[in-house]
């Protein structure tokens, strides 16, 4: 028999911690890498996963069957380039359409920033990105991607961003569901997650929002639309600084369909570069959009803005009220920054910061309060412009988490992607409600979960079709019971008749018989004990066959019983009770019952 | 193992698989050449159509005059025109579990069968086949709604009557079973009942059937299915291509190790090259605006129109026809042309990477951008405005007898200038033609189908070697009017088996396995013996569990522990239940070692005696023999039960039990 299968996961980058993600799972010998994200926190080594953690000595390519990313973010794919060509890793790379098309467009952004602006060295080139890319296999939702002839893996829909999915990692019967970032409720633009009931042995779940709860979304966007309202009712200007892709095309959709309804006036702006395009992405990608945008996209695609309008540097210093949505979002450089250093010294404008900063950047320094900032040149700005921050990333609460797991119904549940003391508490309160085991590893912990799964064989149609068919009375409530031979060679399992397991192995089968002598008092003739003994049987076995022959002899079901009187005491029968081993129980207890006499009453 | 063949037309398939437990219909293809026989339906009163002389028996008889028209030599029936329906009476379609769709020109017929039999399955289909057939359907539902019609003609239908009619209404097969076009609210209630599936997306039905769509080649969203269990595979292959056009390429690899390959969907123009053809179809739609001509193209509103636009997209300019306005004509045109673009993960890789740049997959986003290409819902409205001649016109329906393009027929019909360009292979063009005559208009015939032809056919069973090929009559055989083309049919070993129209085919596999689980606790407990090098057996004796087709083997249930106060007992309680399990025995006994194993357990007064075939153990205290032979043993004995059962045990020991 196989041995235990297992499945051990151990986490390079995604303990607990909302840095990075970067796990590693290995199922039933198969090894595979989820996502393979960068720290956006750290400048030095620390920002990648330590890949050496991995293998200590040997290629990754031998060691890993294959690389999963989960959706386009940088804290999921950021390190890949760095993975790929700089470590050196040739196997494939498996992520979604709209992953694979956007992905590569923000790791080039990210590298321009990185290199060109701050200067660094030991940083992956724009070739490394196209060579990464190169080694990436698209695939679609709910497609069963054979990897090898053993490892499976399928896509679900995840709903953080715009081709963001969870992954079905399969062998045999061994399964691992890793949900990336995932989202359970319907967004501006995005559906709910959504898997099948898989019952995979483990899931492994972000917690991001492990203790948020539900609606506080909506509380938000309702927060960030008066916001905005009251800024521009005021004459002031608000400027927005944020990727070009994601929360961006969320909060305009907000925005426009907060306009529309309002009748507002004030110019909306996108900051050119990206934004074309990133809206372009999003329509022709609008099958991974909502069920509301893709119905009506032909009438009106959501990513087609009536209000909000391409950016001009110009326009910066125009009079009166206006939003502008600029890149990049930490406003560490370039537009954003630029309209920044504008618009700050105004107390009736505000900057509103969508999403998280790392720490060095002006949008870290102003969300931390400091409100006198110093530029290049030792200029010294005076922030007087309001600062709000607003997180609007779409992660799973912890009511999506349970509704996911009951989705799922795992036989394990594993914890990344989150604060230590947050998680924990989803932890009790899984496995309070699902009575699975939880696991919460620190980064660089290895969970090892053992599963104990049942042993597919094949049974031969005979077999089954005479063991489903047969027996003594149809009772459903009673247990079928069946006997076979299981035959094992190589590593096929088939199950058949005992009859058709010593055929294929050239064995005859040995008869073992057994012959009783039974003697029993009863001065009659022989032909009349004969009948005592045939009524008696027959009065208590009823549910078997007792026959009578015409020579003289008595059988119940195979076995035979004859009478002879005996030689020396014609008052003394001799009973031959004669039956095969696979009637033994009965024979046995024939003997026994005979044993113990004739009833008198039967005459 | 059945198929009911409930279709006989080879590219509009509609089959029934009965498949282990399972009843799976195969596509729902509507066949439409039946309008042919009808009139067209103009948009615009036509004082031709409505002038035609009514149609009067050879005995003068003229009690048909109201619902047959004659034109040019041919009659056609004035009426709403009516489809041929798959067969509905071979088996009671409401016991079909699933349908499944290979591309959206065959689910035509899917409301007729989801709304009228008591269906009540699921129907799975991809999402571009769905999007893309819903359109079909609603230029096809529009377009004959929006001409009411008040007649329906039904008296031609009558036996006797029919007899009486010339060819090809005498021959018209099963007319009482055509019927009206459904309506939208029927498309809406059928299109529901679809679940939405992507290639190679296993899809489990009832525990007992897996079944997956792989990527068939032919137009957006089209696919191929296989239909398997743990130990039969059945590959349905329809509609398939091998030529890069947009869609993404055909998943060949997939179709190996088939028990059995139903085969439809091929082309229907086998002696045409799909590429010669766009390239006869470029020349002379150039040649025809040239002279000062309009070109009129019948056509769906999806598929080949989207090639044709490309391969105009980079003809024009270097033509000249930069100028020559391009109109397409449909209640979806728009759809139609903003749904191409959306489905970038099912086109060819060229398209996709298009997309990853972002750029829209197909050129007729720039054609309609520099308003090179117009599209408008119908003549009426805005096109009245902007129509400019000399211009091409795409629009449906290519049978000629609906749409918008019964309009432009009649409009241009009458000038050797103008030409209608045949693209679409499925309608005769000739039959197609017949209520326009006579006509002065150029007809040209490019049909472009680029379906599998035999000599890909050929080479694709050679690849992924099926056991039995099943495919529609008509492949087995050269086609009708080129009966020497023996090249024109299917060769493959062993010969496919044919079906017709409203037969039942018996499927040639055989089961011999089925999956089973032996549940963790019970494998534990087996106790494997290597009995040859490299094989190892253990008897099992298990209690089976099945359900939802899933078979579950888990360890029997611990007998229950007697009762501890011993009450009497009648005796009909121990009888022992019948059982149905039944070990064997194997192997043989060395009769030396036997004595040897009786001596040791006690047994002092051992002889043996030989016999023909073996050996006979006499034990003379106990009044007992022992018949030892190759295959059997036999033990006499008094009856003394614990005697027995020692000696019982003592053989059992060298032999095994299976």
């Amino acid at each position: 028999f196989p041995e235990v299968f297992y499945c051990c996961v151990s986490a390079p980058g995604a303990g607990q911690d909302v840095g990075r993600s970067c796990i590693l799972v290995s199922i039933a010998g198969k090894n595979v890498m989820l996502d393979c994200g960068m720290h956006m926190g750290y400048n030095d080594d620390r920002r990648f996963p330590d890949f050496s953690y991995i293998t200590q000595n040997g290629r990754l390519t031998d060691f890993l069957d294959c690389v999963i990313i989960s959706h386009f973010h940088l804290d999921h794919c950021g390190a890949l380039p760095y993975f790929s060509e700089m470590v050196g890793y040739d196997g494939p790379i498996y992520m979604t359409h709209p992953t694979k098309a956007i992905c590569p467009i923000l790791l080039e952004d990210y590298r321009k920033i990185t290199v060109d602006k701050k200067g660094e060295t030991n940083f992956f080139t724009s070739q490394m990105i196209k060579d990464c890319m190169k080694k990436v296999v698209a695939v679609h939702l709910h497609q069963t991607v054979q990897v090898d002839e053993e490892l499976e893996i399928k896509a679900y829909y995840a709903g953080h961003v715009l081709g963001a999915a969870m992954f079905q990692i399969k062998v045999g019967c061994e399964s691992v569901v890793y949900t990336g970032d995932y989202n359970m409720t319907p967004d501006r633009h995005l559906g709910a997650a959504w898997v099948d009931k898989c019952r995979p042995d483990l899931l492994i779940t972000e917690s991001t929002y492990a203790t948020t709860i539900r609606d506080s979304k909506r509380c938000r966007e309702r927060d960030f639309l008066k916001k905005v309202h009251e800024t521009v009712e005021r004459g002031g200007k608000v400027l927005i600084p944020v990727f070009a892709l994601g929360r961006a095309q969320e909060l305009c959709i907000l925005l426009e369909t907060f306009w529309e309804r309002m009748n507002l006036k004030a110019p909306i702006y996108f900051s050119t570069g990206l934004t074309e395009k990133a809206n372009h992405y999003y329509k022709l990608f609008i099958t991974w959009t909502n069920q509301k945008i893709r119905k009506t996209f032909v009438q009106r695609n959501m990513f087609e803005f009536k209000h909000i309008k391409a950016f001009d540097r110009a326009f910066a210093d125009n009079p009166g009220p206006m939003v502008v949505f600029a890149t990049p979002g930490m406003l560490h450089a370039g537009q954003s920054l630029q309209i920044f250093r504008k618009w700050a010294g105004n107390e009736k404008n505000m900057v509103i910061m969508p999403g998280y900063c790392v720490q060095g950047t002006v949008g870290h320094k102003i969300l931390s309060g400091q409100r006198k900032l110093e530029m290049e040149g030792r200029q010294i700005l005076e922030v007087k412009m309001q600062v709000e921050y607003m997180s609007f990333s779409a992660h799973a609460d912890a009511k999506g988490i349970m509704q996911l797991i009951r989705q799922a119904e795992p036989r394990n549940v594993l914890l990344v992607h989150g604060e230590a003391k947050k998680m924990e508490f989803l932890k009790q309160k899984i496995e309070q409600e699902f009575h699975v085991n939880c696991y919460m590893p620190a980064n660089g912990e290895t969970t090892t979960i053992f599963t104990n799964p049942s042993i597919p064989v094949d049974i031969s149609l005979g077999l089954l079709k005479r063991e489903t068919t047969i027996g003594p009375l149809p009772d459903a409530k009673k247990p079928k019971l069946m006997h076979g031979t299981l035959m094992m060679k190589d590593n096929s399992f088939r199950l058949v008749s005992p009859e058709q397991a010593l055929k294929e192995l050239g064995l005859t089968e040995h008869q073992l018989r057994f012959t009783c002598r039974v003697h029993i008092q009863d001065p009659r003739k022989e032909h009349e004990t004969v009948l005592r003994v045939y009524n008696h049987l027959k009065g208590i076995l009823k549910d078997y066959s007792v026959q009578h022959l015409p020579d003289g002899s008595i059988t119940v079901e195979s076995i035979l019983i004859q009478a002879t009187a005996h030689s020396e005491d014609q008052g003394t029968k001799v009973l031959l009770v004669s039956w095969t081993y696979q009637d033994e129980e009965l024979g046995s207890y024939l003997t026994a019952l005979l044993k113990k006499g004739l009833p008198q009453s039967t005459a | 193992f059945f198929q009911y063949c409930l279709s006989g037309h080879p590219t509009l398939p509609c089959n029934v698989l009965k498949f282990k437990s399972t009843t799976i219909m195969l596509d729902c293809g509507l066949d439409m050449t039946s309008t042919l026989n009808f009139l067209p339906m103009p948009l615009v009163q036509s004082p031709r159509l409505s002038k035609l002389p009514g149609w009067v028996l050879k005995d003068g008889s003229s009690f048909l005059d109201k619902e047959l028209k004659e034109c040019s030599g041919h009659v056609f029936v004035d009426s709403v025109p009516e489809f041929c329906l798959p067969e509905t009476e071979l088996l009671d379609l409401s016991t079909v579990d699933v349908i499944l769709i290979s591309n959206y020109h065959c689910m035509m017929a899917l409301p007729y069968i989801t709304e009228y039999t008591g269906f009540t399955g699921t129907v799975y289909a991809t999402e571009p086949t769905v999007q893309i057939g819903r359109l079909l359907m609603e230029e096809l539902v529009n377009s004959i709604e929006r001409v009411p019609k008040a007649q329906s003609a039904s008296m031609w239908k009558n036996k006797e009557v029919q007899r009486l009619l010339p060819a090809p209404l005498k021959d018209a097969v099963e007319v009482s079973m055509w019927r009206k076009c459904y309506t939208m609210p029927e498309v809406n209630a059928a299109l529901s009942k679809i679940q939405l599936v992507g290639y190679s997306q296993k899809i489990e039905l009832f525990g007992a059937v897996q079944v997956t769509p792989l990527s068939s080649g032919y137009a957006l969203g089209s696919s191929n299915w296989i239909i398997q269990s743990h130990y039969e595979k059945v590959s349905y292959v329809s509609g398939s291509s091998l030529l890069t056009t947009h869609p993404q390429p055909m998943d060949q690899a997939s179709l190996k190790n088939s028990d059995v390959l139903i085969l439809t969907g091929l082309t229907q123009i086998p002696t045409a090259n799909p590429d010669g053809m766009v390239g006869e179809f470029c020349s002379n739609l150039a040649m025809t605006v040239r002279n000062g001509g309009n070109v009129l193209v019948p056509c769906y509103p999806s598929g080949v129109i989207y090639d044709l636009l490309e391969c105009l997209y980079q003809y024009i300019d270097s033509a000249g026809l930069s100028n020559i306005p391009f109109y397409f004509i449909s209640p979806v045109a728009n759809s139609s042309l903003e749904f191409s673009q959306i489905f970038a993960e099912w086109l060819c890789h060229n398209k996709q990477t298009k997309v990853y740049l972002p750029e829209p997959p197909f050129p007729h986003a720039e054609l309609i951008q520099t308003s090179k290409l117009k599209h408008y819902p119908s003549i009426h409205g805005d096109f009245s405005n902007d129509f400019k001649q000399p211009c091409v016109v795409f629009t449906g329906h290519p049978s000629l007898r609906f749409g918008d393009v019964v309009h432009f027929m009649e409009l241009w019909g009458k000038s050797s200038l103008n030409t209608v360009i045949f693209t679409e292979p499925d309608f005769s063009y000739l039959d197609a033609l017949a209520p326009y005559q006579p006509l002065a208009m150029k007809c040209v015939y490019c049909p472009i189908d680029t379906r599998l032809n035999f000599i890909q056919v050929s080479k694709l069973l050679k690849e992924v070697q099926p056991l039995h090929v099943v495919c529609p009559e008509q492949y087995t055989q050269p086609p009708p009017t080129q009966s020497h083309r023996t090249d024109l049919m299917i060769d493959c070993q062993p010969p496919p088996m044919s079906y017709r129209r409203a037969e039942v085919l018996t499927l040639p596999y055989k089961r011999r396995y089925e999956k089973i689980e032996i549940m963790p606790e019970l494998a534990d407990s087996l106790v494997p013996l290597e009995i040859k090098p490299g094989i190892s057996l253990a008897t099992v004796s298990a209690v089976l569990h099945t359900k939802d087709n899933k078979h579950v083997l888990q360890l029997p249930p611990k007998p229950p522990q007697p009762p501890a106060s011993k009450k009497r007992k009648r005796v009909s309680d121990d009888v022992p239940e019948c059982k149905s399990v039944k070990q064997l025995l194997s192997g043989s006994i060395p009769v030396d070692q036997f004595v040897q194993t009786l001596e040791k357990h006690g047994f002092s007064d051992v002889k043996v005696e030989d016999t023909a075939k073996g050996h006979i153990v006499l034990l003379q205290e106990a009044e007992t023999l022992i018949q030892i032979e190759e295959d059997s043993t036999h033990i006499i004995c008094d009856n003394d039960e614990p005697l027995r059962v020692k000696l019982r045990d003592l053989v059992l020991k060298f032999l095994q039990k299976f």
